[in-house]
């Protein structure tokens, strides 16, 4: 596993800010500058700025030097790890629900 | 018949398990309140789960374990955070160590239990919530169980159709 459990936690510290979750959504889709993300929200170029690197602390965003600019672009590895845990705990409640529905209809009874 | 989705939701930490059965509320909302009825669907069948103890009141705690294929023991507790018969019910899952207590030290969810009436029997929401990417690895080892007992179908299916 590439990220370890402390990375983890700090993707999740990471992501449970709104307006961080919106810059990650967006820079997934394309990278933008910072000075172009910083227009998209009501507050100043430094609070972006600042969300922008504990964004990038945890992973899910790197920033390239292009010019003058800064490009945010979005890592989306760190993410994907999480998915795939999801998924297979996706797959334990796959299995419950069918337990659940072989013990309802098994009865014999009609109940519905 | 039984249609259900999934949707994990990695930014919210969040996985929803929706499921229709052909069966009155107040028969699906027994399949939480009754142990017997419980251990028949929480654990795989390679995994069985007991319920030792399912004090189904608020604030209330069920104490549970589940026996692996080589004897080992998985065990788990729940605390229930509401109740409202038929139609909802909220309860923290964790940890517990061989007596049974909960383990502060290992994660918990927390899942919510939507239960509604729809002309076709019952359609049932599970939202488990996680506190963190390290809890949701530690439910995944727990039901690591799950993924064996597949393989074993797997395995009988192969057989069968040789």
């Amino acid at each position: 596993m590439v990220v370890g459990q402390r990375d983890a936690d700090r993707v999740f510290a990471a992501l449970a800010d709104a307006t961080r979750r919106d810059i990650v959504a967006r820079v997934l889709r394309q990278e933008a500058s910072v000075s172009t993300l910083a227009r998209q929200y009501d507050m100043s170029f430094a609070a972006v700025q600042k969300h922008v690197a504990v964004l990038e602390r945890a992973g899910l965003v790197t920033k390239e030097r292009r010019g003058r600019e800064q490009l945010v672009r979005g890592d989306i590895d760190t993410i994907r790890r999480v998915r795939e845990l999801l998924r297979q705990y996706e797959d334990v409640w796959r299995g419950r629900i069918d337990r659940m529905h072989d013990l309802l209809t098994q009865s014999g009874e009609d109940t519905r | 018949m039984t249609v259900i989705s999934t949707t994990p939701d990695a930014q919210a930490r969040t996985l929803t398990v929706l499921a229709e059965f052909p069966a009155q509320p107040k028969a699906v909302w027994q399949l939480w309140a009754d142990p017997r009825l419980l251990e028949r669907w929480w654990g795989p069948p390679t995994w069985p789960a007991t319920f030792r103890e399912h004090d189904f009141t608020v604030g209330g705690e069920a104490k549970y374990h589940m026996t692996g294929p080589a004897g080992e023991r998985s065990n788990g507790w729940w605390r229930f955070l509401t109740l409202d018969e038929p139609h909802a019910l909220e309860f923290e899952d964790g940890f517990a160590d061989e007596q049974g207590n909960p383990n502060p030290a290992m994660p918990t969810a927390t899942a919510r239990v939507d239960i509604a009436e729809i002309p076709s029997g019952t359609r049932m929401t599970i939202t488990m919530r996680f506190g963190s990417a390290e809890d949701l690895e530690k439910m995944v080892e727990m039901g690591m169980a799950e993924g064996m007992a597949l393989a074993v179908g797997q395995i009988d299916e192969i057989l069968a159709a040789a």
